[in-house]
């Protein structure tokens, strides 16, 4: 407890170094950030602690690499930046995390309590404009209160449906002293997640999944979240049941297994698009139905009988009725699904070894379209992605991406086999997050192979990290599929805007060779099929940070895909 | 559908517009809204009037608990809820027949006279909104110099459960 015969005896320390200790408690061991005036008494202080703090080049990338580093461990991610400007510069990279749940706490510098609202100088209103892509944020007033805050931020970001907390911390309050004091559990008037599925929703859902004859799990970054990739591949291996992941759930599942449908949705494989369509039993675990999954609404697998497990209340029943609720976290919902099974018995070996009709029919799918590609003497994207995937193999790799065709095809055409291993800005579609994310992940495991799978228009939008990544030593690769275009942009304007290819050309691209020798990392090119695997084999080989320029074929489309807005069975196919 | 919600919040600095904010970035439409502190000054008590169909008050009550500072939220069905709207009304009145017509409707609708002045008269109403409007469009004629009207507040009533 707090006694005031204990504060007498406690020696008073600077908001700062409250920070720092706290830092320390909650076992943040590193921290991605940016100084600056407001922030200037804990730089001052920061060598003073075991955390190891790295200098980004920009604060939009301390708050990717942040998330890039949560993503990998599953650990709360930290960044720091200054008032004003650096405050603004994190707003993107809030907005990222907030739409693909991601645990951050981002500190941002904030000018003295007496000047908050004066328009002083390097003044922004961080917390209300970060409040619609947080969820949560706090201005700490009094250096009294910043011990409690910040331990309040850390169990709000994690726990729940995580996300990103930014905390405002004002220059007198990091400046001004007081004592820190013994660590306690965080406690809230509303605040209280619902972590237990309920038990007779759960046992209604494996009765109607023991029925279900042509059953389906659509499995979302949810199940990655909570860390329960094993127990979802375990009832998926028992009952025979096919799976297709979201681009957030890929790893979720192994993409070797013969249930493995791959990705779902606009740019998901026919069998996955087809199996939906044609489903009588879907199970959501951990998904969210957005738009670029289903597709139009009411076409959805419109014959089945829906069961959607989450942590937020708010995503069951938002798109789509479903027909058994399951409020919980997933770990433990599967955990009881499980156990379903096992107490069950002959009920779930009958429904393991009723599916082959159906699992014959998705195999006649899988052999009717596969994902396919022609491979001439231009170097085909999804050609590169294919060698990356099998040289990756043994290197226990972790793959980020920008957005774009690149990050389809990467979805696409590796095969994941791992959670935790695939990084990709989901939701908001963030050009310029695969560099400083892969960063981030690297800083956590720097044994791994980590590849940035990027476009020639989103490595220009954060490229400014190849100096970050030189600094320190990470040894990231980033594989250009330079194909001279803002790729996807262009694909839609070739097929729904008759080819106006209007500001998509990237035809003053630097040389990307060139920049990272600048920055002094290894740069490389492959121009030639034949030049690919050599190049890749030399990049991963290299013990230090690479950069390969690949020029692939220009005008190359990602597909399958669904327009937007129809029914994901209406796949434009070549 | 009108929709009133009560929800109770933590007393902190920002929470308004946190509630605000989720409203107008979510499309959300919001028709009133009051707010004050309760008996316990760490925490405030909101009604909320909305509009829309099932699935939104269904989501507009779910996305209000998913607030961090929002400690509980109800929605009043009409059926278990008391709800209350006030308002302040100024006429200029010049004749004395006018205002005596006019005090007498008052009185109808249960009004209070706050001021009698020699040429205006400021009068509060208190009542459901329904009755709040009828009396408005009977005393319209009378010509409303000004008026004020707050949002609703409402409670559950413990008889109906
Ligand atoms: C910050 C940001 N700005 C704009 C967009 C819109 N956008 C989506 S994909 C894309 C093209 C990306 O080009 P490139 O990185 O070369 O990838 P490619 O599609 O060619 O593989 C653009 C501009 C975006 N997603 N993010
Ligand atoms: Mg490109």
């Amino acid at each position: 407890m707090y006694g005031d015969e204990n504060e007498v005896r406690m020696k008073k320390i600077i908001g700062a170094q409250i920070l720092l200790e706290v830092l320390q408690e909650q076992g943040v061991e590193v921290i991605f950030g940016y100084p600056g005036g407001a922030v200037i008494n804990f730089y001052d202080h920061l060598p003073d602690y075991s955390c190891r703090h790295f200098l980004v080049r920009h604060e939009q990338a301390a708050v990717h690499a942040a998330d890039g580093y949560a993503r990998a461990t599953g650990k709360v991610g930290v960044a720091l930046v200054t008032s004003g400007p650096g405050a603004t510069n994190t707003v993107t990279g809030l907005a990222t995390a907030y739409m693909d749940s991601i645990p951050i706490v981002v500190f941002t510098g904030q000018v003295p309590t007496p000047l908050i609202g004066n328009d002083a100088f390097q003044e922004a209103d961080i917390v209300g404009i970060s409040r619609p892509c947080t969820k949560h944020n706090f201005l700490v007033k009094r250096v009294e209160d910043l011990e409690r805050i910040v331990n309040e931020a850390f169990h709000i970001a994690g726990s729940g449906r995580p996300g990103p907390v930014l905390v405002d911390l004002p220059k007198d309050v990091i400046a001004g002293k007081y004592f820190k004091k013994k660590a306690v559990q965080p406690s809230f008037k509303g605040y209280n997640p619902n972590y237990n599925g309920h038990a007779g929703q759960i046992q209604r859902a494996m009765q109607m999944l023991f029925k279900a004859r042509r059953p389906l799990f659509y499995v979302g970054g949810g199940v990655v979240l909570a860390d329960a990739a094993a127990q979802l591949t375990d009832l998926a291996c028992r009952l025979n049941i096919p799976v297709t992941t979201t681009l957030m759930g890929l790893g979720a599942f192994p993409e070797d297994d013969y249930l493995s449908l791959g990705m779902l949705g606009m740019h998901g494989t026919y069998r996955a698009n087809m199996a939906v369509t044609e489903s009588d039993v879907l199970v959501a675990f951990g998904a969210r139905f957005d738009d670029r999954v289903t597709g139009r609404l009411d076409k959805f697998a419109a014959d089945a009988k829906i069961i959607h497990v989450d942590i937020d209340p708010t995503s069951i029943s938002k798109n789509i009725d479903v027909d058994i609720p399951i409020v919980g976290d997933l770990l433990d919902v599967l955990q009881k699904m499980l156990e379903e099974v096992k107490a069950s018995g002959e009920k779930a070996e009958l429904c393991a070894a009723g599916h082959d009709e159906w699992l014959k029919k998705i195999a006649y799918w899988r052999e009717l379209h596969k994902l396919s590609y022609e491979q001439d003497d231009i170097i085909k994207p999804q050609f590169v992605v294919e060698k990356i995937s099998q040289l990756a193999q043994g290197h226990d790799p972790i793959i980020s991406t920008e957005v774009g065709q690149n990050q389809m095809w990467a979805a696409q055409f590796f095969t994941f086999t791992k959670p935790r291993s695939w990084l990709t800005s989901g939701g908001l579609g963030t050009m310029g997050y695969g560099l400083p994310a892969a960063m981030g992940a690297q800083v956590a495991f720097p044994e791994r192979l980590v590849i940035d799978i990027a476009g020639d228009g989103s490595i220009q939008m954060n490229s400014q990290e190849l100096a970050t990544v030189v600094q320190y030593n990470l040894p990231v690769k980033v594989i250009i599929l330079n194909n001279g275009y803002l790729g996807m942009v262009r694909q839609w304007q070739e097929l729904f805007f008759d080819k106006h290819y209007s500001s998509t050309q990237m035809n003053h691209a630097p040389d990307f060779v060139k920049l990272a020798e600048a920055y002094g990392a290894l740069g490389l090119r492959a121009r030639t099929p034949e030049e690919v695997e050599p190049i890749l084999k030399q990049a991963f080989a290299h013990p230090g940070p690479v950069v390969v320029d690949v020029v692939v074929a220009a005008e190359e489309n990602v597909y399958p895909m669904v327009p937007a807005g129809e029914a994901i069975s209406n796949m434009l196919l070549v | 559908m009108k929709h009133i919600i009560s929800v109770l919040v933590e007393n902190e600095f920002g929470v308004l517009s946190r509630i605000a904010s989720l409203f107008s970035g979510r499309g959300f439409n919001i028709e009133s809204l009051t707010v004050a502190e309760t008996d316990d000054s760490t925490v405030s008590s909101m009604t909320i009037v909305t509009q829309g169909a099932d699935h939104i008050i269904e989501q507009i009550t779910k996305q209000l608990n998913k607030l961090i500072n929002v400690i509980k939220v109800v929605e009043l069905t009409e059926s278990v809820q008391m709800a209350r709207e006030m308002v302040l009304l100024k006429f200029a009145v010049n004749s004395g027949a006018k205002r005596l017509e006019l005090l007498h409707l008052v009185e109808v609708y249960q009004g209070r006279v706050l001021e009698l002045g020699s040429r205006s008269l400021i009068v509060e109403l208190t009542g459901e909104r329904t009755k709040i409007d009828a009396a408005l469009e009977v005393l319209a004629p009378f010509g409303i110099k000004e008026m004020s009207r707050t949002g609703m507040v409402a409670l559950a009533r413990d008889s109906v459960k």
